[in-house]
């Protein structure tokens, strides 16, 4: 269980985000601890991936602060966040379908020769050690991630933000796309990244997941934060009405 | 691990153009260009694969083969060009002008000055980079379409052309400037022969090399015997073409001329050939830069990504709208470059020099196996598809097909290919 003393990993501090008018977070605060994963709950439209996306950096804050191991951190875009070890895996899961898994790993990042060229031997080497800790059964490295299956697609995405030394990990509904199997190996794997001390921030529309998951749940409605519980002193139902009627668990109301 | 080891155990014994490791669509290609030159030969009685034939071919291919290589990048991101014609023109009146008038007003240059037509180049490459540029900018960061940007680009470059030469024809070209037209420059036999031996060496290396480096990483190499069929054909492929370029011999009326003007009289059974066209030379070094640029760099791995993903490309921390720009750029510097080549063939500049250019760079890029919802395409298809669509046209020229026939024989082809592109993706899945 996560011992919440010290300094937060992160500190989402009174975010607020609009699109033209529409306030899509707001006033919003979250925290992160080393070694916990926080789930974000809420509709479609509350507010949970963009609040995340501002951590990520593809979307800019209106007003708000973030704080990284207590220091404020300026994110403009996705390099930034990369500087602050944030590492996101989206639900689209953001990988070119006619590349190669190791040209994904390694996207933007590239390992290059001497003069400058991508070395791709390199690369595929890397690429073969990672993936045969986190998913020793992958094997088809020369072929376009689109003829991978879903969770195969799914851990070249982790495998990617493992990689490059996450130490916040964002996780938009990792296992939306997956069979039991596979959702059970994604599990596996958050649990081995808690133990390494990463923070995660795990947006899923399953209540059941995120009582599984995580450590902590905020709920988001109409942009608006309705509450952060730990997961253990709630039921499912207890976060279905956070969720829906935007409504506090009785028994938590202080 | 040594060389002589092949494949690792384990591996499944596999058929023999799997162990080859060649690219089936590679040799889909190469198949139909030997169909077409064998079906023409026959119906010319063997005059379409004579070594003055293949001469010719080569030449005419150049200008358009420069051009698709770049119009593989712009259709792998998604987007597309229909002004390279037009920007050809540009290009082609700028260093005309340049040659003929500009720098001698300017600097005082004079006619037949050694610099005159280096300036000239350097300065058409500018205005085709920059005119890319632009239309980059105007693609990828107003987001207007590049559909849209470069049909104006199409009216606009032409007709800039057109008023930068007030509508005549200019010329003669500088004779250093027309050694990149074709016939005018060649390299003769004994330097057409050291290239093509340097060529031979330098792919055999690099096949080496490969292997050396995979080795060196424990993968999975294909077996020795594979290497050297590979090498084998790769090697009777270059010096083969050198053989035939070489076998084109001068006519003896065109060199006795030759030698008239430097006031001497041709020995007694005196022959020449003409060899590897300058203008071929560039073709195969912009062919190798191009292929570098696309396997081996940022630039090219970001284009590709970019094309398959574009959401992806961004959110990993790639600036697509740079990107585009560079793209385009790039684009417009080889249509300058071909617009070297095509107006030094023709010795002089004239106002339709490039006119449907764009088609037939387009076309040959999509023969090639560019698909145009992005993300795939390589530098060698495009460049086989300029070959290929070329051969045809000659060819049916050949035979005496008048040219709207030809046309409607080429458009036909096109739409023909890309259906067998999309039947072979789909029975591979890629």
């Amino acid at each position: 269980m996560t011992t919440q003393t010290g300094t937060p990993l992160v500190e989402m501090d009174d975010i607020s985000v609009s699109f033209g008018g529409i306030h899509a977070v707001d006033h919003v605060s979250v925290d992160l601890y080393p070694g916990e994963v926080v789930g974000l709950l809420g509709h479609n439209g509350a507010g949970k991936s963009t609040l995340i996306k501002v951590l990520s950096g593809a979307y800019q804050m209106d007003s708000g602060e973030i704080r990284i191991n207590g220091k404020k951190a300026t994110i403009h875009n996705p390099r930034d966040a990369r500087k602050y070890n944030v590492e996101t895996i989206y639900q689209t899961l953001a990988l070119a379908d006619n590349l190669d898994a190791s040209a994904n790993l390694f996207l933007g990042r590239e390992l290059v020769t001497p003069f400058g060229m991508v070395d791709d031997a390199r690369m595929e080497a890397e690429t073969r050690k990672i993936m045969h800790r986190l998913n020793p059964n992958f094997q088809k490295f020369s072929a376009p991630v689109s003829a991978l299956s879903g969770g195969q697609r799914q851990s070249v995405a982790i495998a990617r933000a493992v990689y490059f030394n996450a130490k916040i990990l964002i996780m938009d509904e990792p296992t939306a796309a997956l069979g039991p199997q596979e959702t059970q190996m994604v599990a596996e794997l958050i649990q081995e990244l808690k133990k390494d001390g990463l923070g995660i921030f795990l947006i899923d529309h399953d209540v059941r997941a995120v009582k599984e998951l995580c450590d902590r749940a905020a709920v988001m409605k109409n942009g608006k934060l309705v509450g952060v519980v730990k997961v253990d002193e709630v039921s499912e139902d207890d976060l279905l009405a956070m969720i829906i009627l935007g409504k506090r668990p009785e028994h938590l109301a202080a | 691990m040594t060389d002589t080891t092949g494949a690792p155990a384990g591996v499944p014994k596999r058929g023999f153009l799997k162990s080859l490791e060649i690219d089936t669509r590679l040799l889909g290609m190469i198949g139909a260009f030997v169909v077409v030159a064998v079906v023409f030969n026959l119906l010319t009685d063997g005059r379409f694969l004579t070594p003055r034939n293949v001469f010719n071919l080569t030449i005419q291919t150049v200008s358009v083969a420069i051009m698709a290589t770049g119009m593989v990048f712009i259709i792998v991101t998604r987007h597309i060009d229909l002004s390279v014609g037009s920007l050809l023109a540009t290009c082609s009146a700028v260093m005309a002008m340049l040659q003929t008038r500009w720098l001698l007003d300017w600097f005082g240059l004079d006619l037949g000055a050694a610099s005159l037509p280096w300036l000239a180049i350097l300065g058409g490459l500018l205005v085709g980079a920059a005119i890319g540029a632009f239309q980059g900018w105007l693609v990828g960061y107003l987001t207007i379409p590049a559909f849209i940007v470069t049909l104006g680009g199409l009216l606009i470059w032409r007709n800039v052309a057109w008023h930068l030469t007030n509508g005549q024809t200019i010329g003669p070209l500088d004779e250093t400037f027309q050694l990149f037209g074709g016939i005018q420059g060649t390299l003769g036999t004994f330097w057409s022969w050291i290239v093509g031996l340097v060529a031979t060496v330098a792919a055999l290396a690099a096949l080496w090399n490969a292997r050396r480096t995979k080795v060196a990483h424990g993968f999975a190499v294909k077996p020795l015997w594979a290497e050297y069929v590979v090498a084998g054909i790769v090697a009777a492929g270059i010096l083969g073409f050198i053989w035939v370029l070489t076998s084109y011999e001068i006519p003896s009326r065109v060199l006795s001329r030759q030698f008239e003007a430097r006031g001497e009289t041709m020995p007694e059974g005196f022959t020449a050939s003409y060899g590897l066209p300058i203008s071929v030379l560039l073709l195969i070094a912009v062919a190798i830069v191009m292929t570098v640029i696309a396997q081996r760099t940022r630039l090219g791995r970001y284009i590709f990504a970019t094309g398959g993903n574009p959401d992806a490309a961004e959110l990993s921390g790639i600036n697509t709208r740079m990107l585009t720009v560079k793209v385009f750029a790039l684009m417009g510097f080889l249509a300058a470059l071909s617009a070297v080549v095509a107006s030094a063939r023709l010795s002089f500049h004239s106002n339709d020099i490039g006119t449907l250019d764009e088609l037939r760079v387009i076309a040959a890029a999509v023969i090639g196996g560019t698909a145009l919802s992005g993300g795939i395409g390589t530098i060698y298809g495009a460049i086989l598809g300029a070959l290929i669509m070329q051969s045809l046209q000659s060819g049916m020229a050949m035979v005496g097909v008048d040219a709207p026939y030809q046309n409607i024989v080429v458009g036909a082809v096109l739409v023909l290919a890309v259906f067998v592109d999309i039947l072979y993706r789909r029975r591979t899945g890629d």
